[in-house]
């Protein structure tokens, strides 16, 4: 493991957290956390877990994301917080 | 406090694993609306998937697989010089069960919003008081 990688995408990863929460669009947000599910999964690429990354990437960025954008798509995008 | 800062430095993943988790609380507890309060499940529970294979890491360890598998049998290889995979299995799991349950929710709030026409906890309460 290489720490300075792994520190640096663990900020990227929590910055991204921090701006899933705080935007103030559901498909923004929806968009938002398909990109943290990736980071994510470059993450667990670095801590030699590459089976759970594979799952991560297909299961964690792919599904999760199209079934946000789905709901969000079948109901509204407008949130007050 | 001198030697508490070492300390911390040396344990950095774990005290931003907590970050995140904390993160992840703050936004099912005081969000108000329903899909946002299930991106905050979801931070919660790869927060905690990230701590169980963060167990499993060492230093220099190689990845959990045998690199030339038609000698497989003649070597002896030394658990020493891989990462614990067992946590990676268990964690596979973890990551299979919470896209279900994002699954069942996100149906639930779609369900929510038919009836109510409103992803709000607040005007969703209010609606039920109201009858």
């Amino acid at each position: 493991m290489i720490w300075q990688l792994d520190l640096a995408i663990l900020t990227l990863v929590i910055v991204t957290a921090v701006a899933t929460i705080a935007v103030k669009d559901l498909l923004g947000c929806a968009i938002l956390f398909g990109a943290y599910s990736f980071l994510m999964c470059l993450l667990w690429a670095i801590m030699a877990a590459v089976d759970v990354a594979f799952t991560e990437a297909s299961v964690g960025a792919g599904v999760s994301t199209v079934f946000f954008v789905a709901a969000v798509f079948r109901t509204t995008r407008r949130t007050r917080d | 406090m001198s030697e508490l800062i070492p300390l911390i430095v040396a344990k950095y993943n774990y005290w931003l694993y907590i970050i995140l988790m904390m993160i992840g609380l703050y936004a099912m507890i005081a969000k108000n609306n329903l899909v946002k309060k299930l991106v905050g499940m979801n931070i919660f529970q790869t927060s905690i998937i990230l701590f169980y294979v963060s167990i499993g890491c060492k230093k220099g360890g190689t990845i959990p697989i045998i690199h030339h598998g038609i000698h497989a049998g003649r070597h002896v290889v030394d658990p020493a010089h891989y990462v614990n995979p067992l946590p990676h299995v268990l964690m596979l799991t973890a990551i299979v069960v919470s896209v279900s349950t994002l699954g069942v929710a996100l149906a639930l709030a779609v369900k929510i919003y038919n009836r109510y026409k409103t992803l709000e906890e607040d005007e969703i309460l209010a609606r039920l008081r109201a009858k």
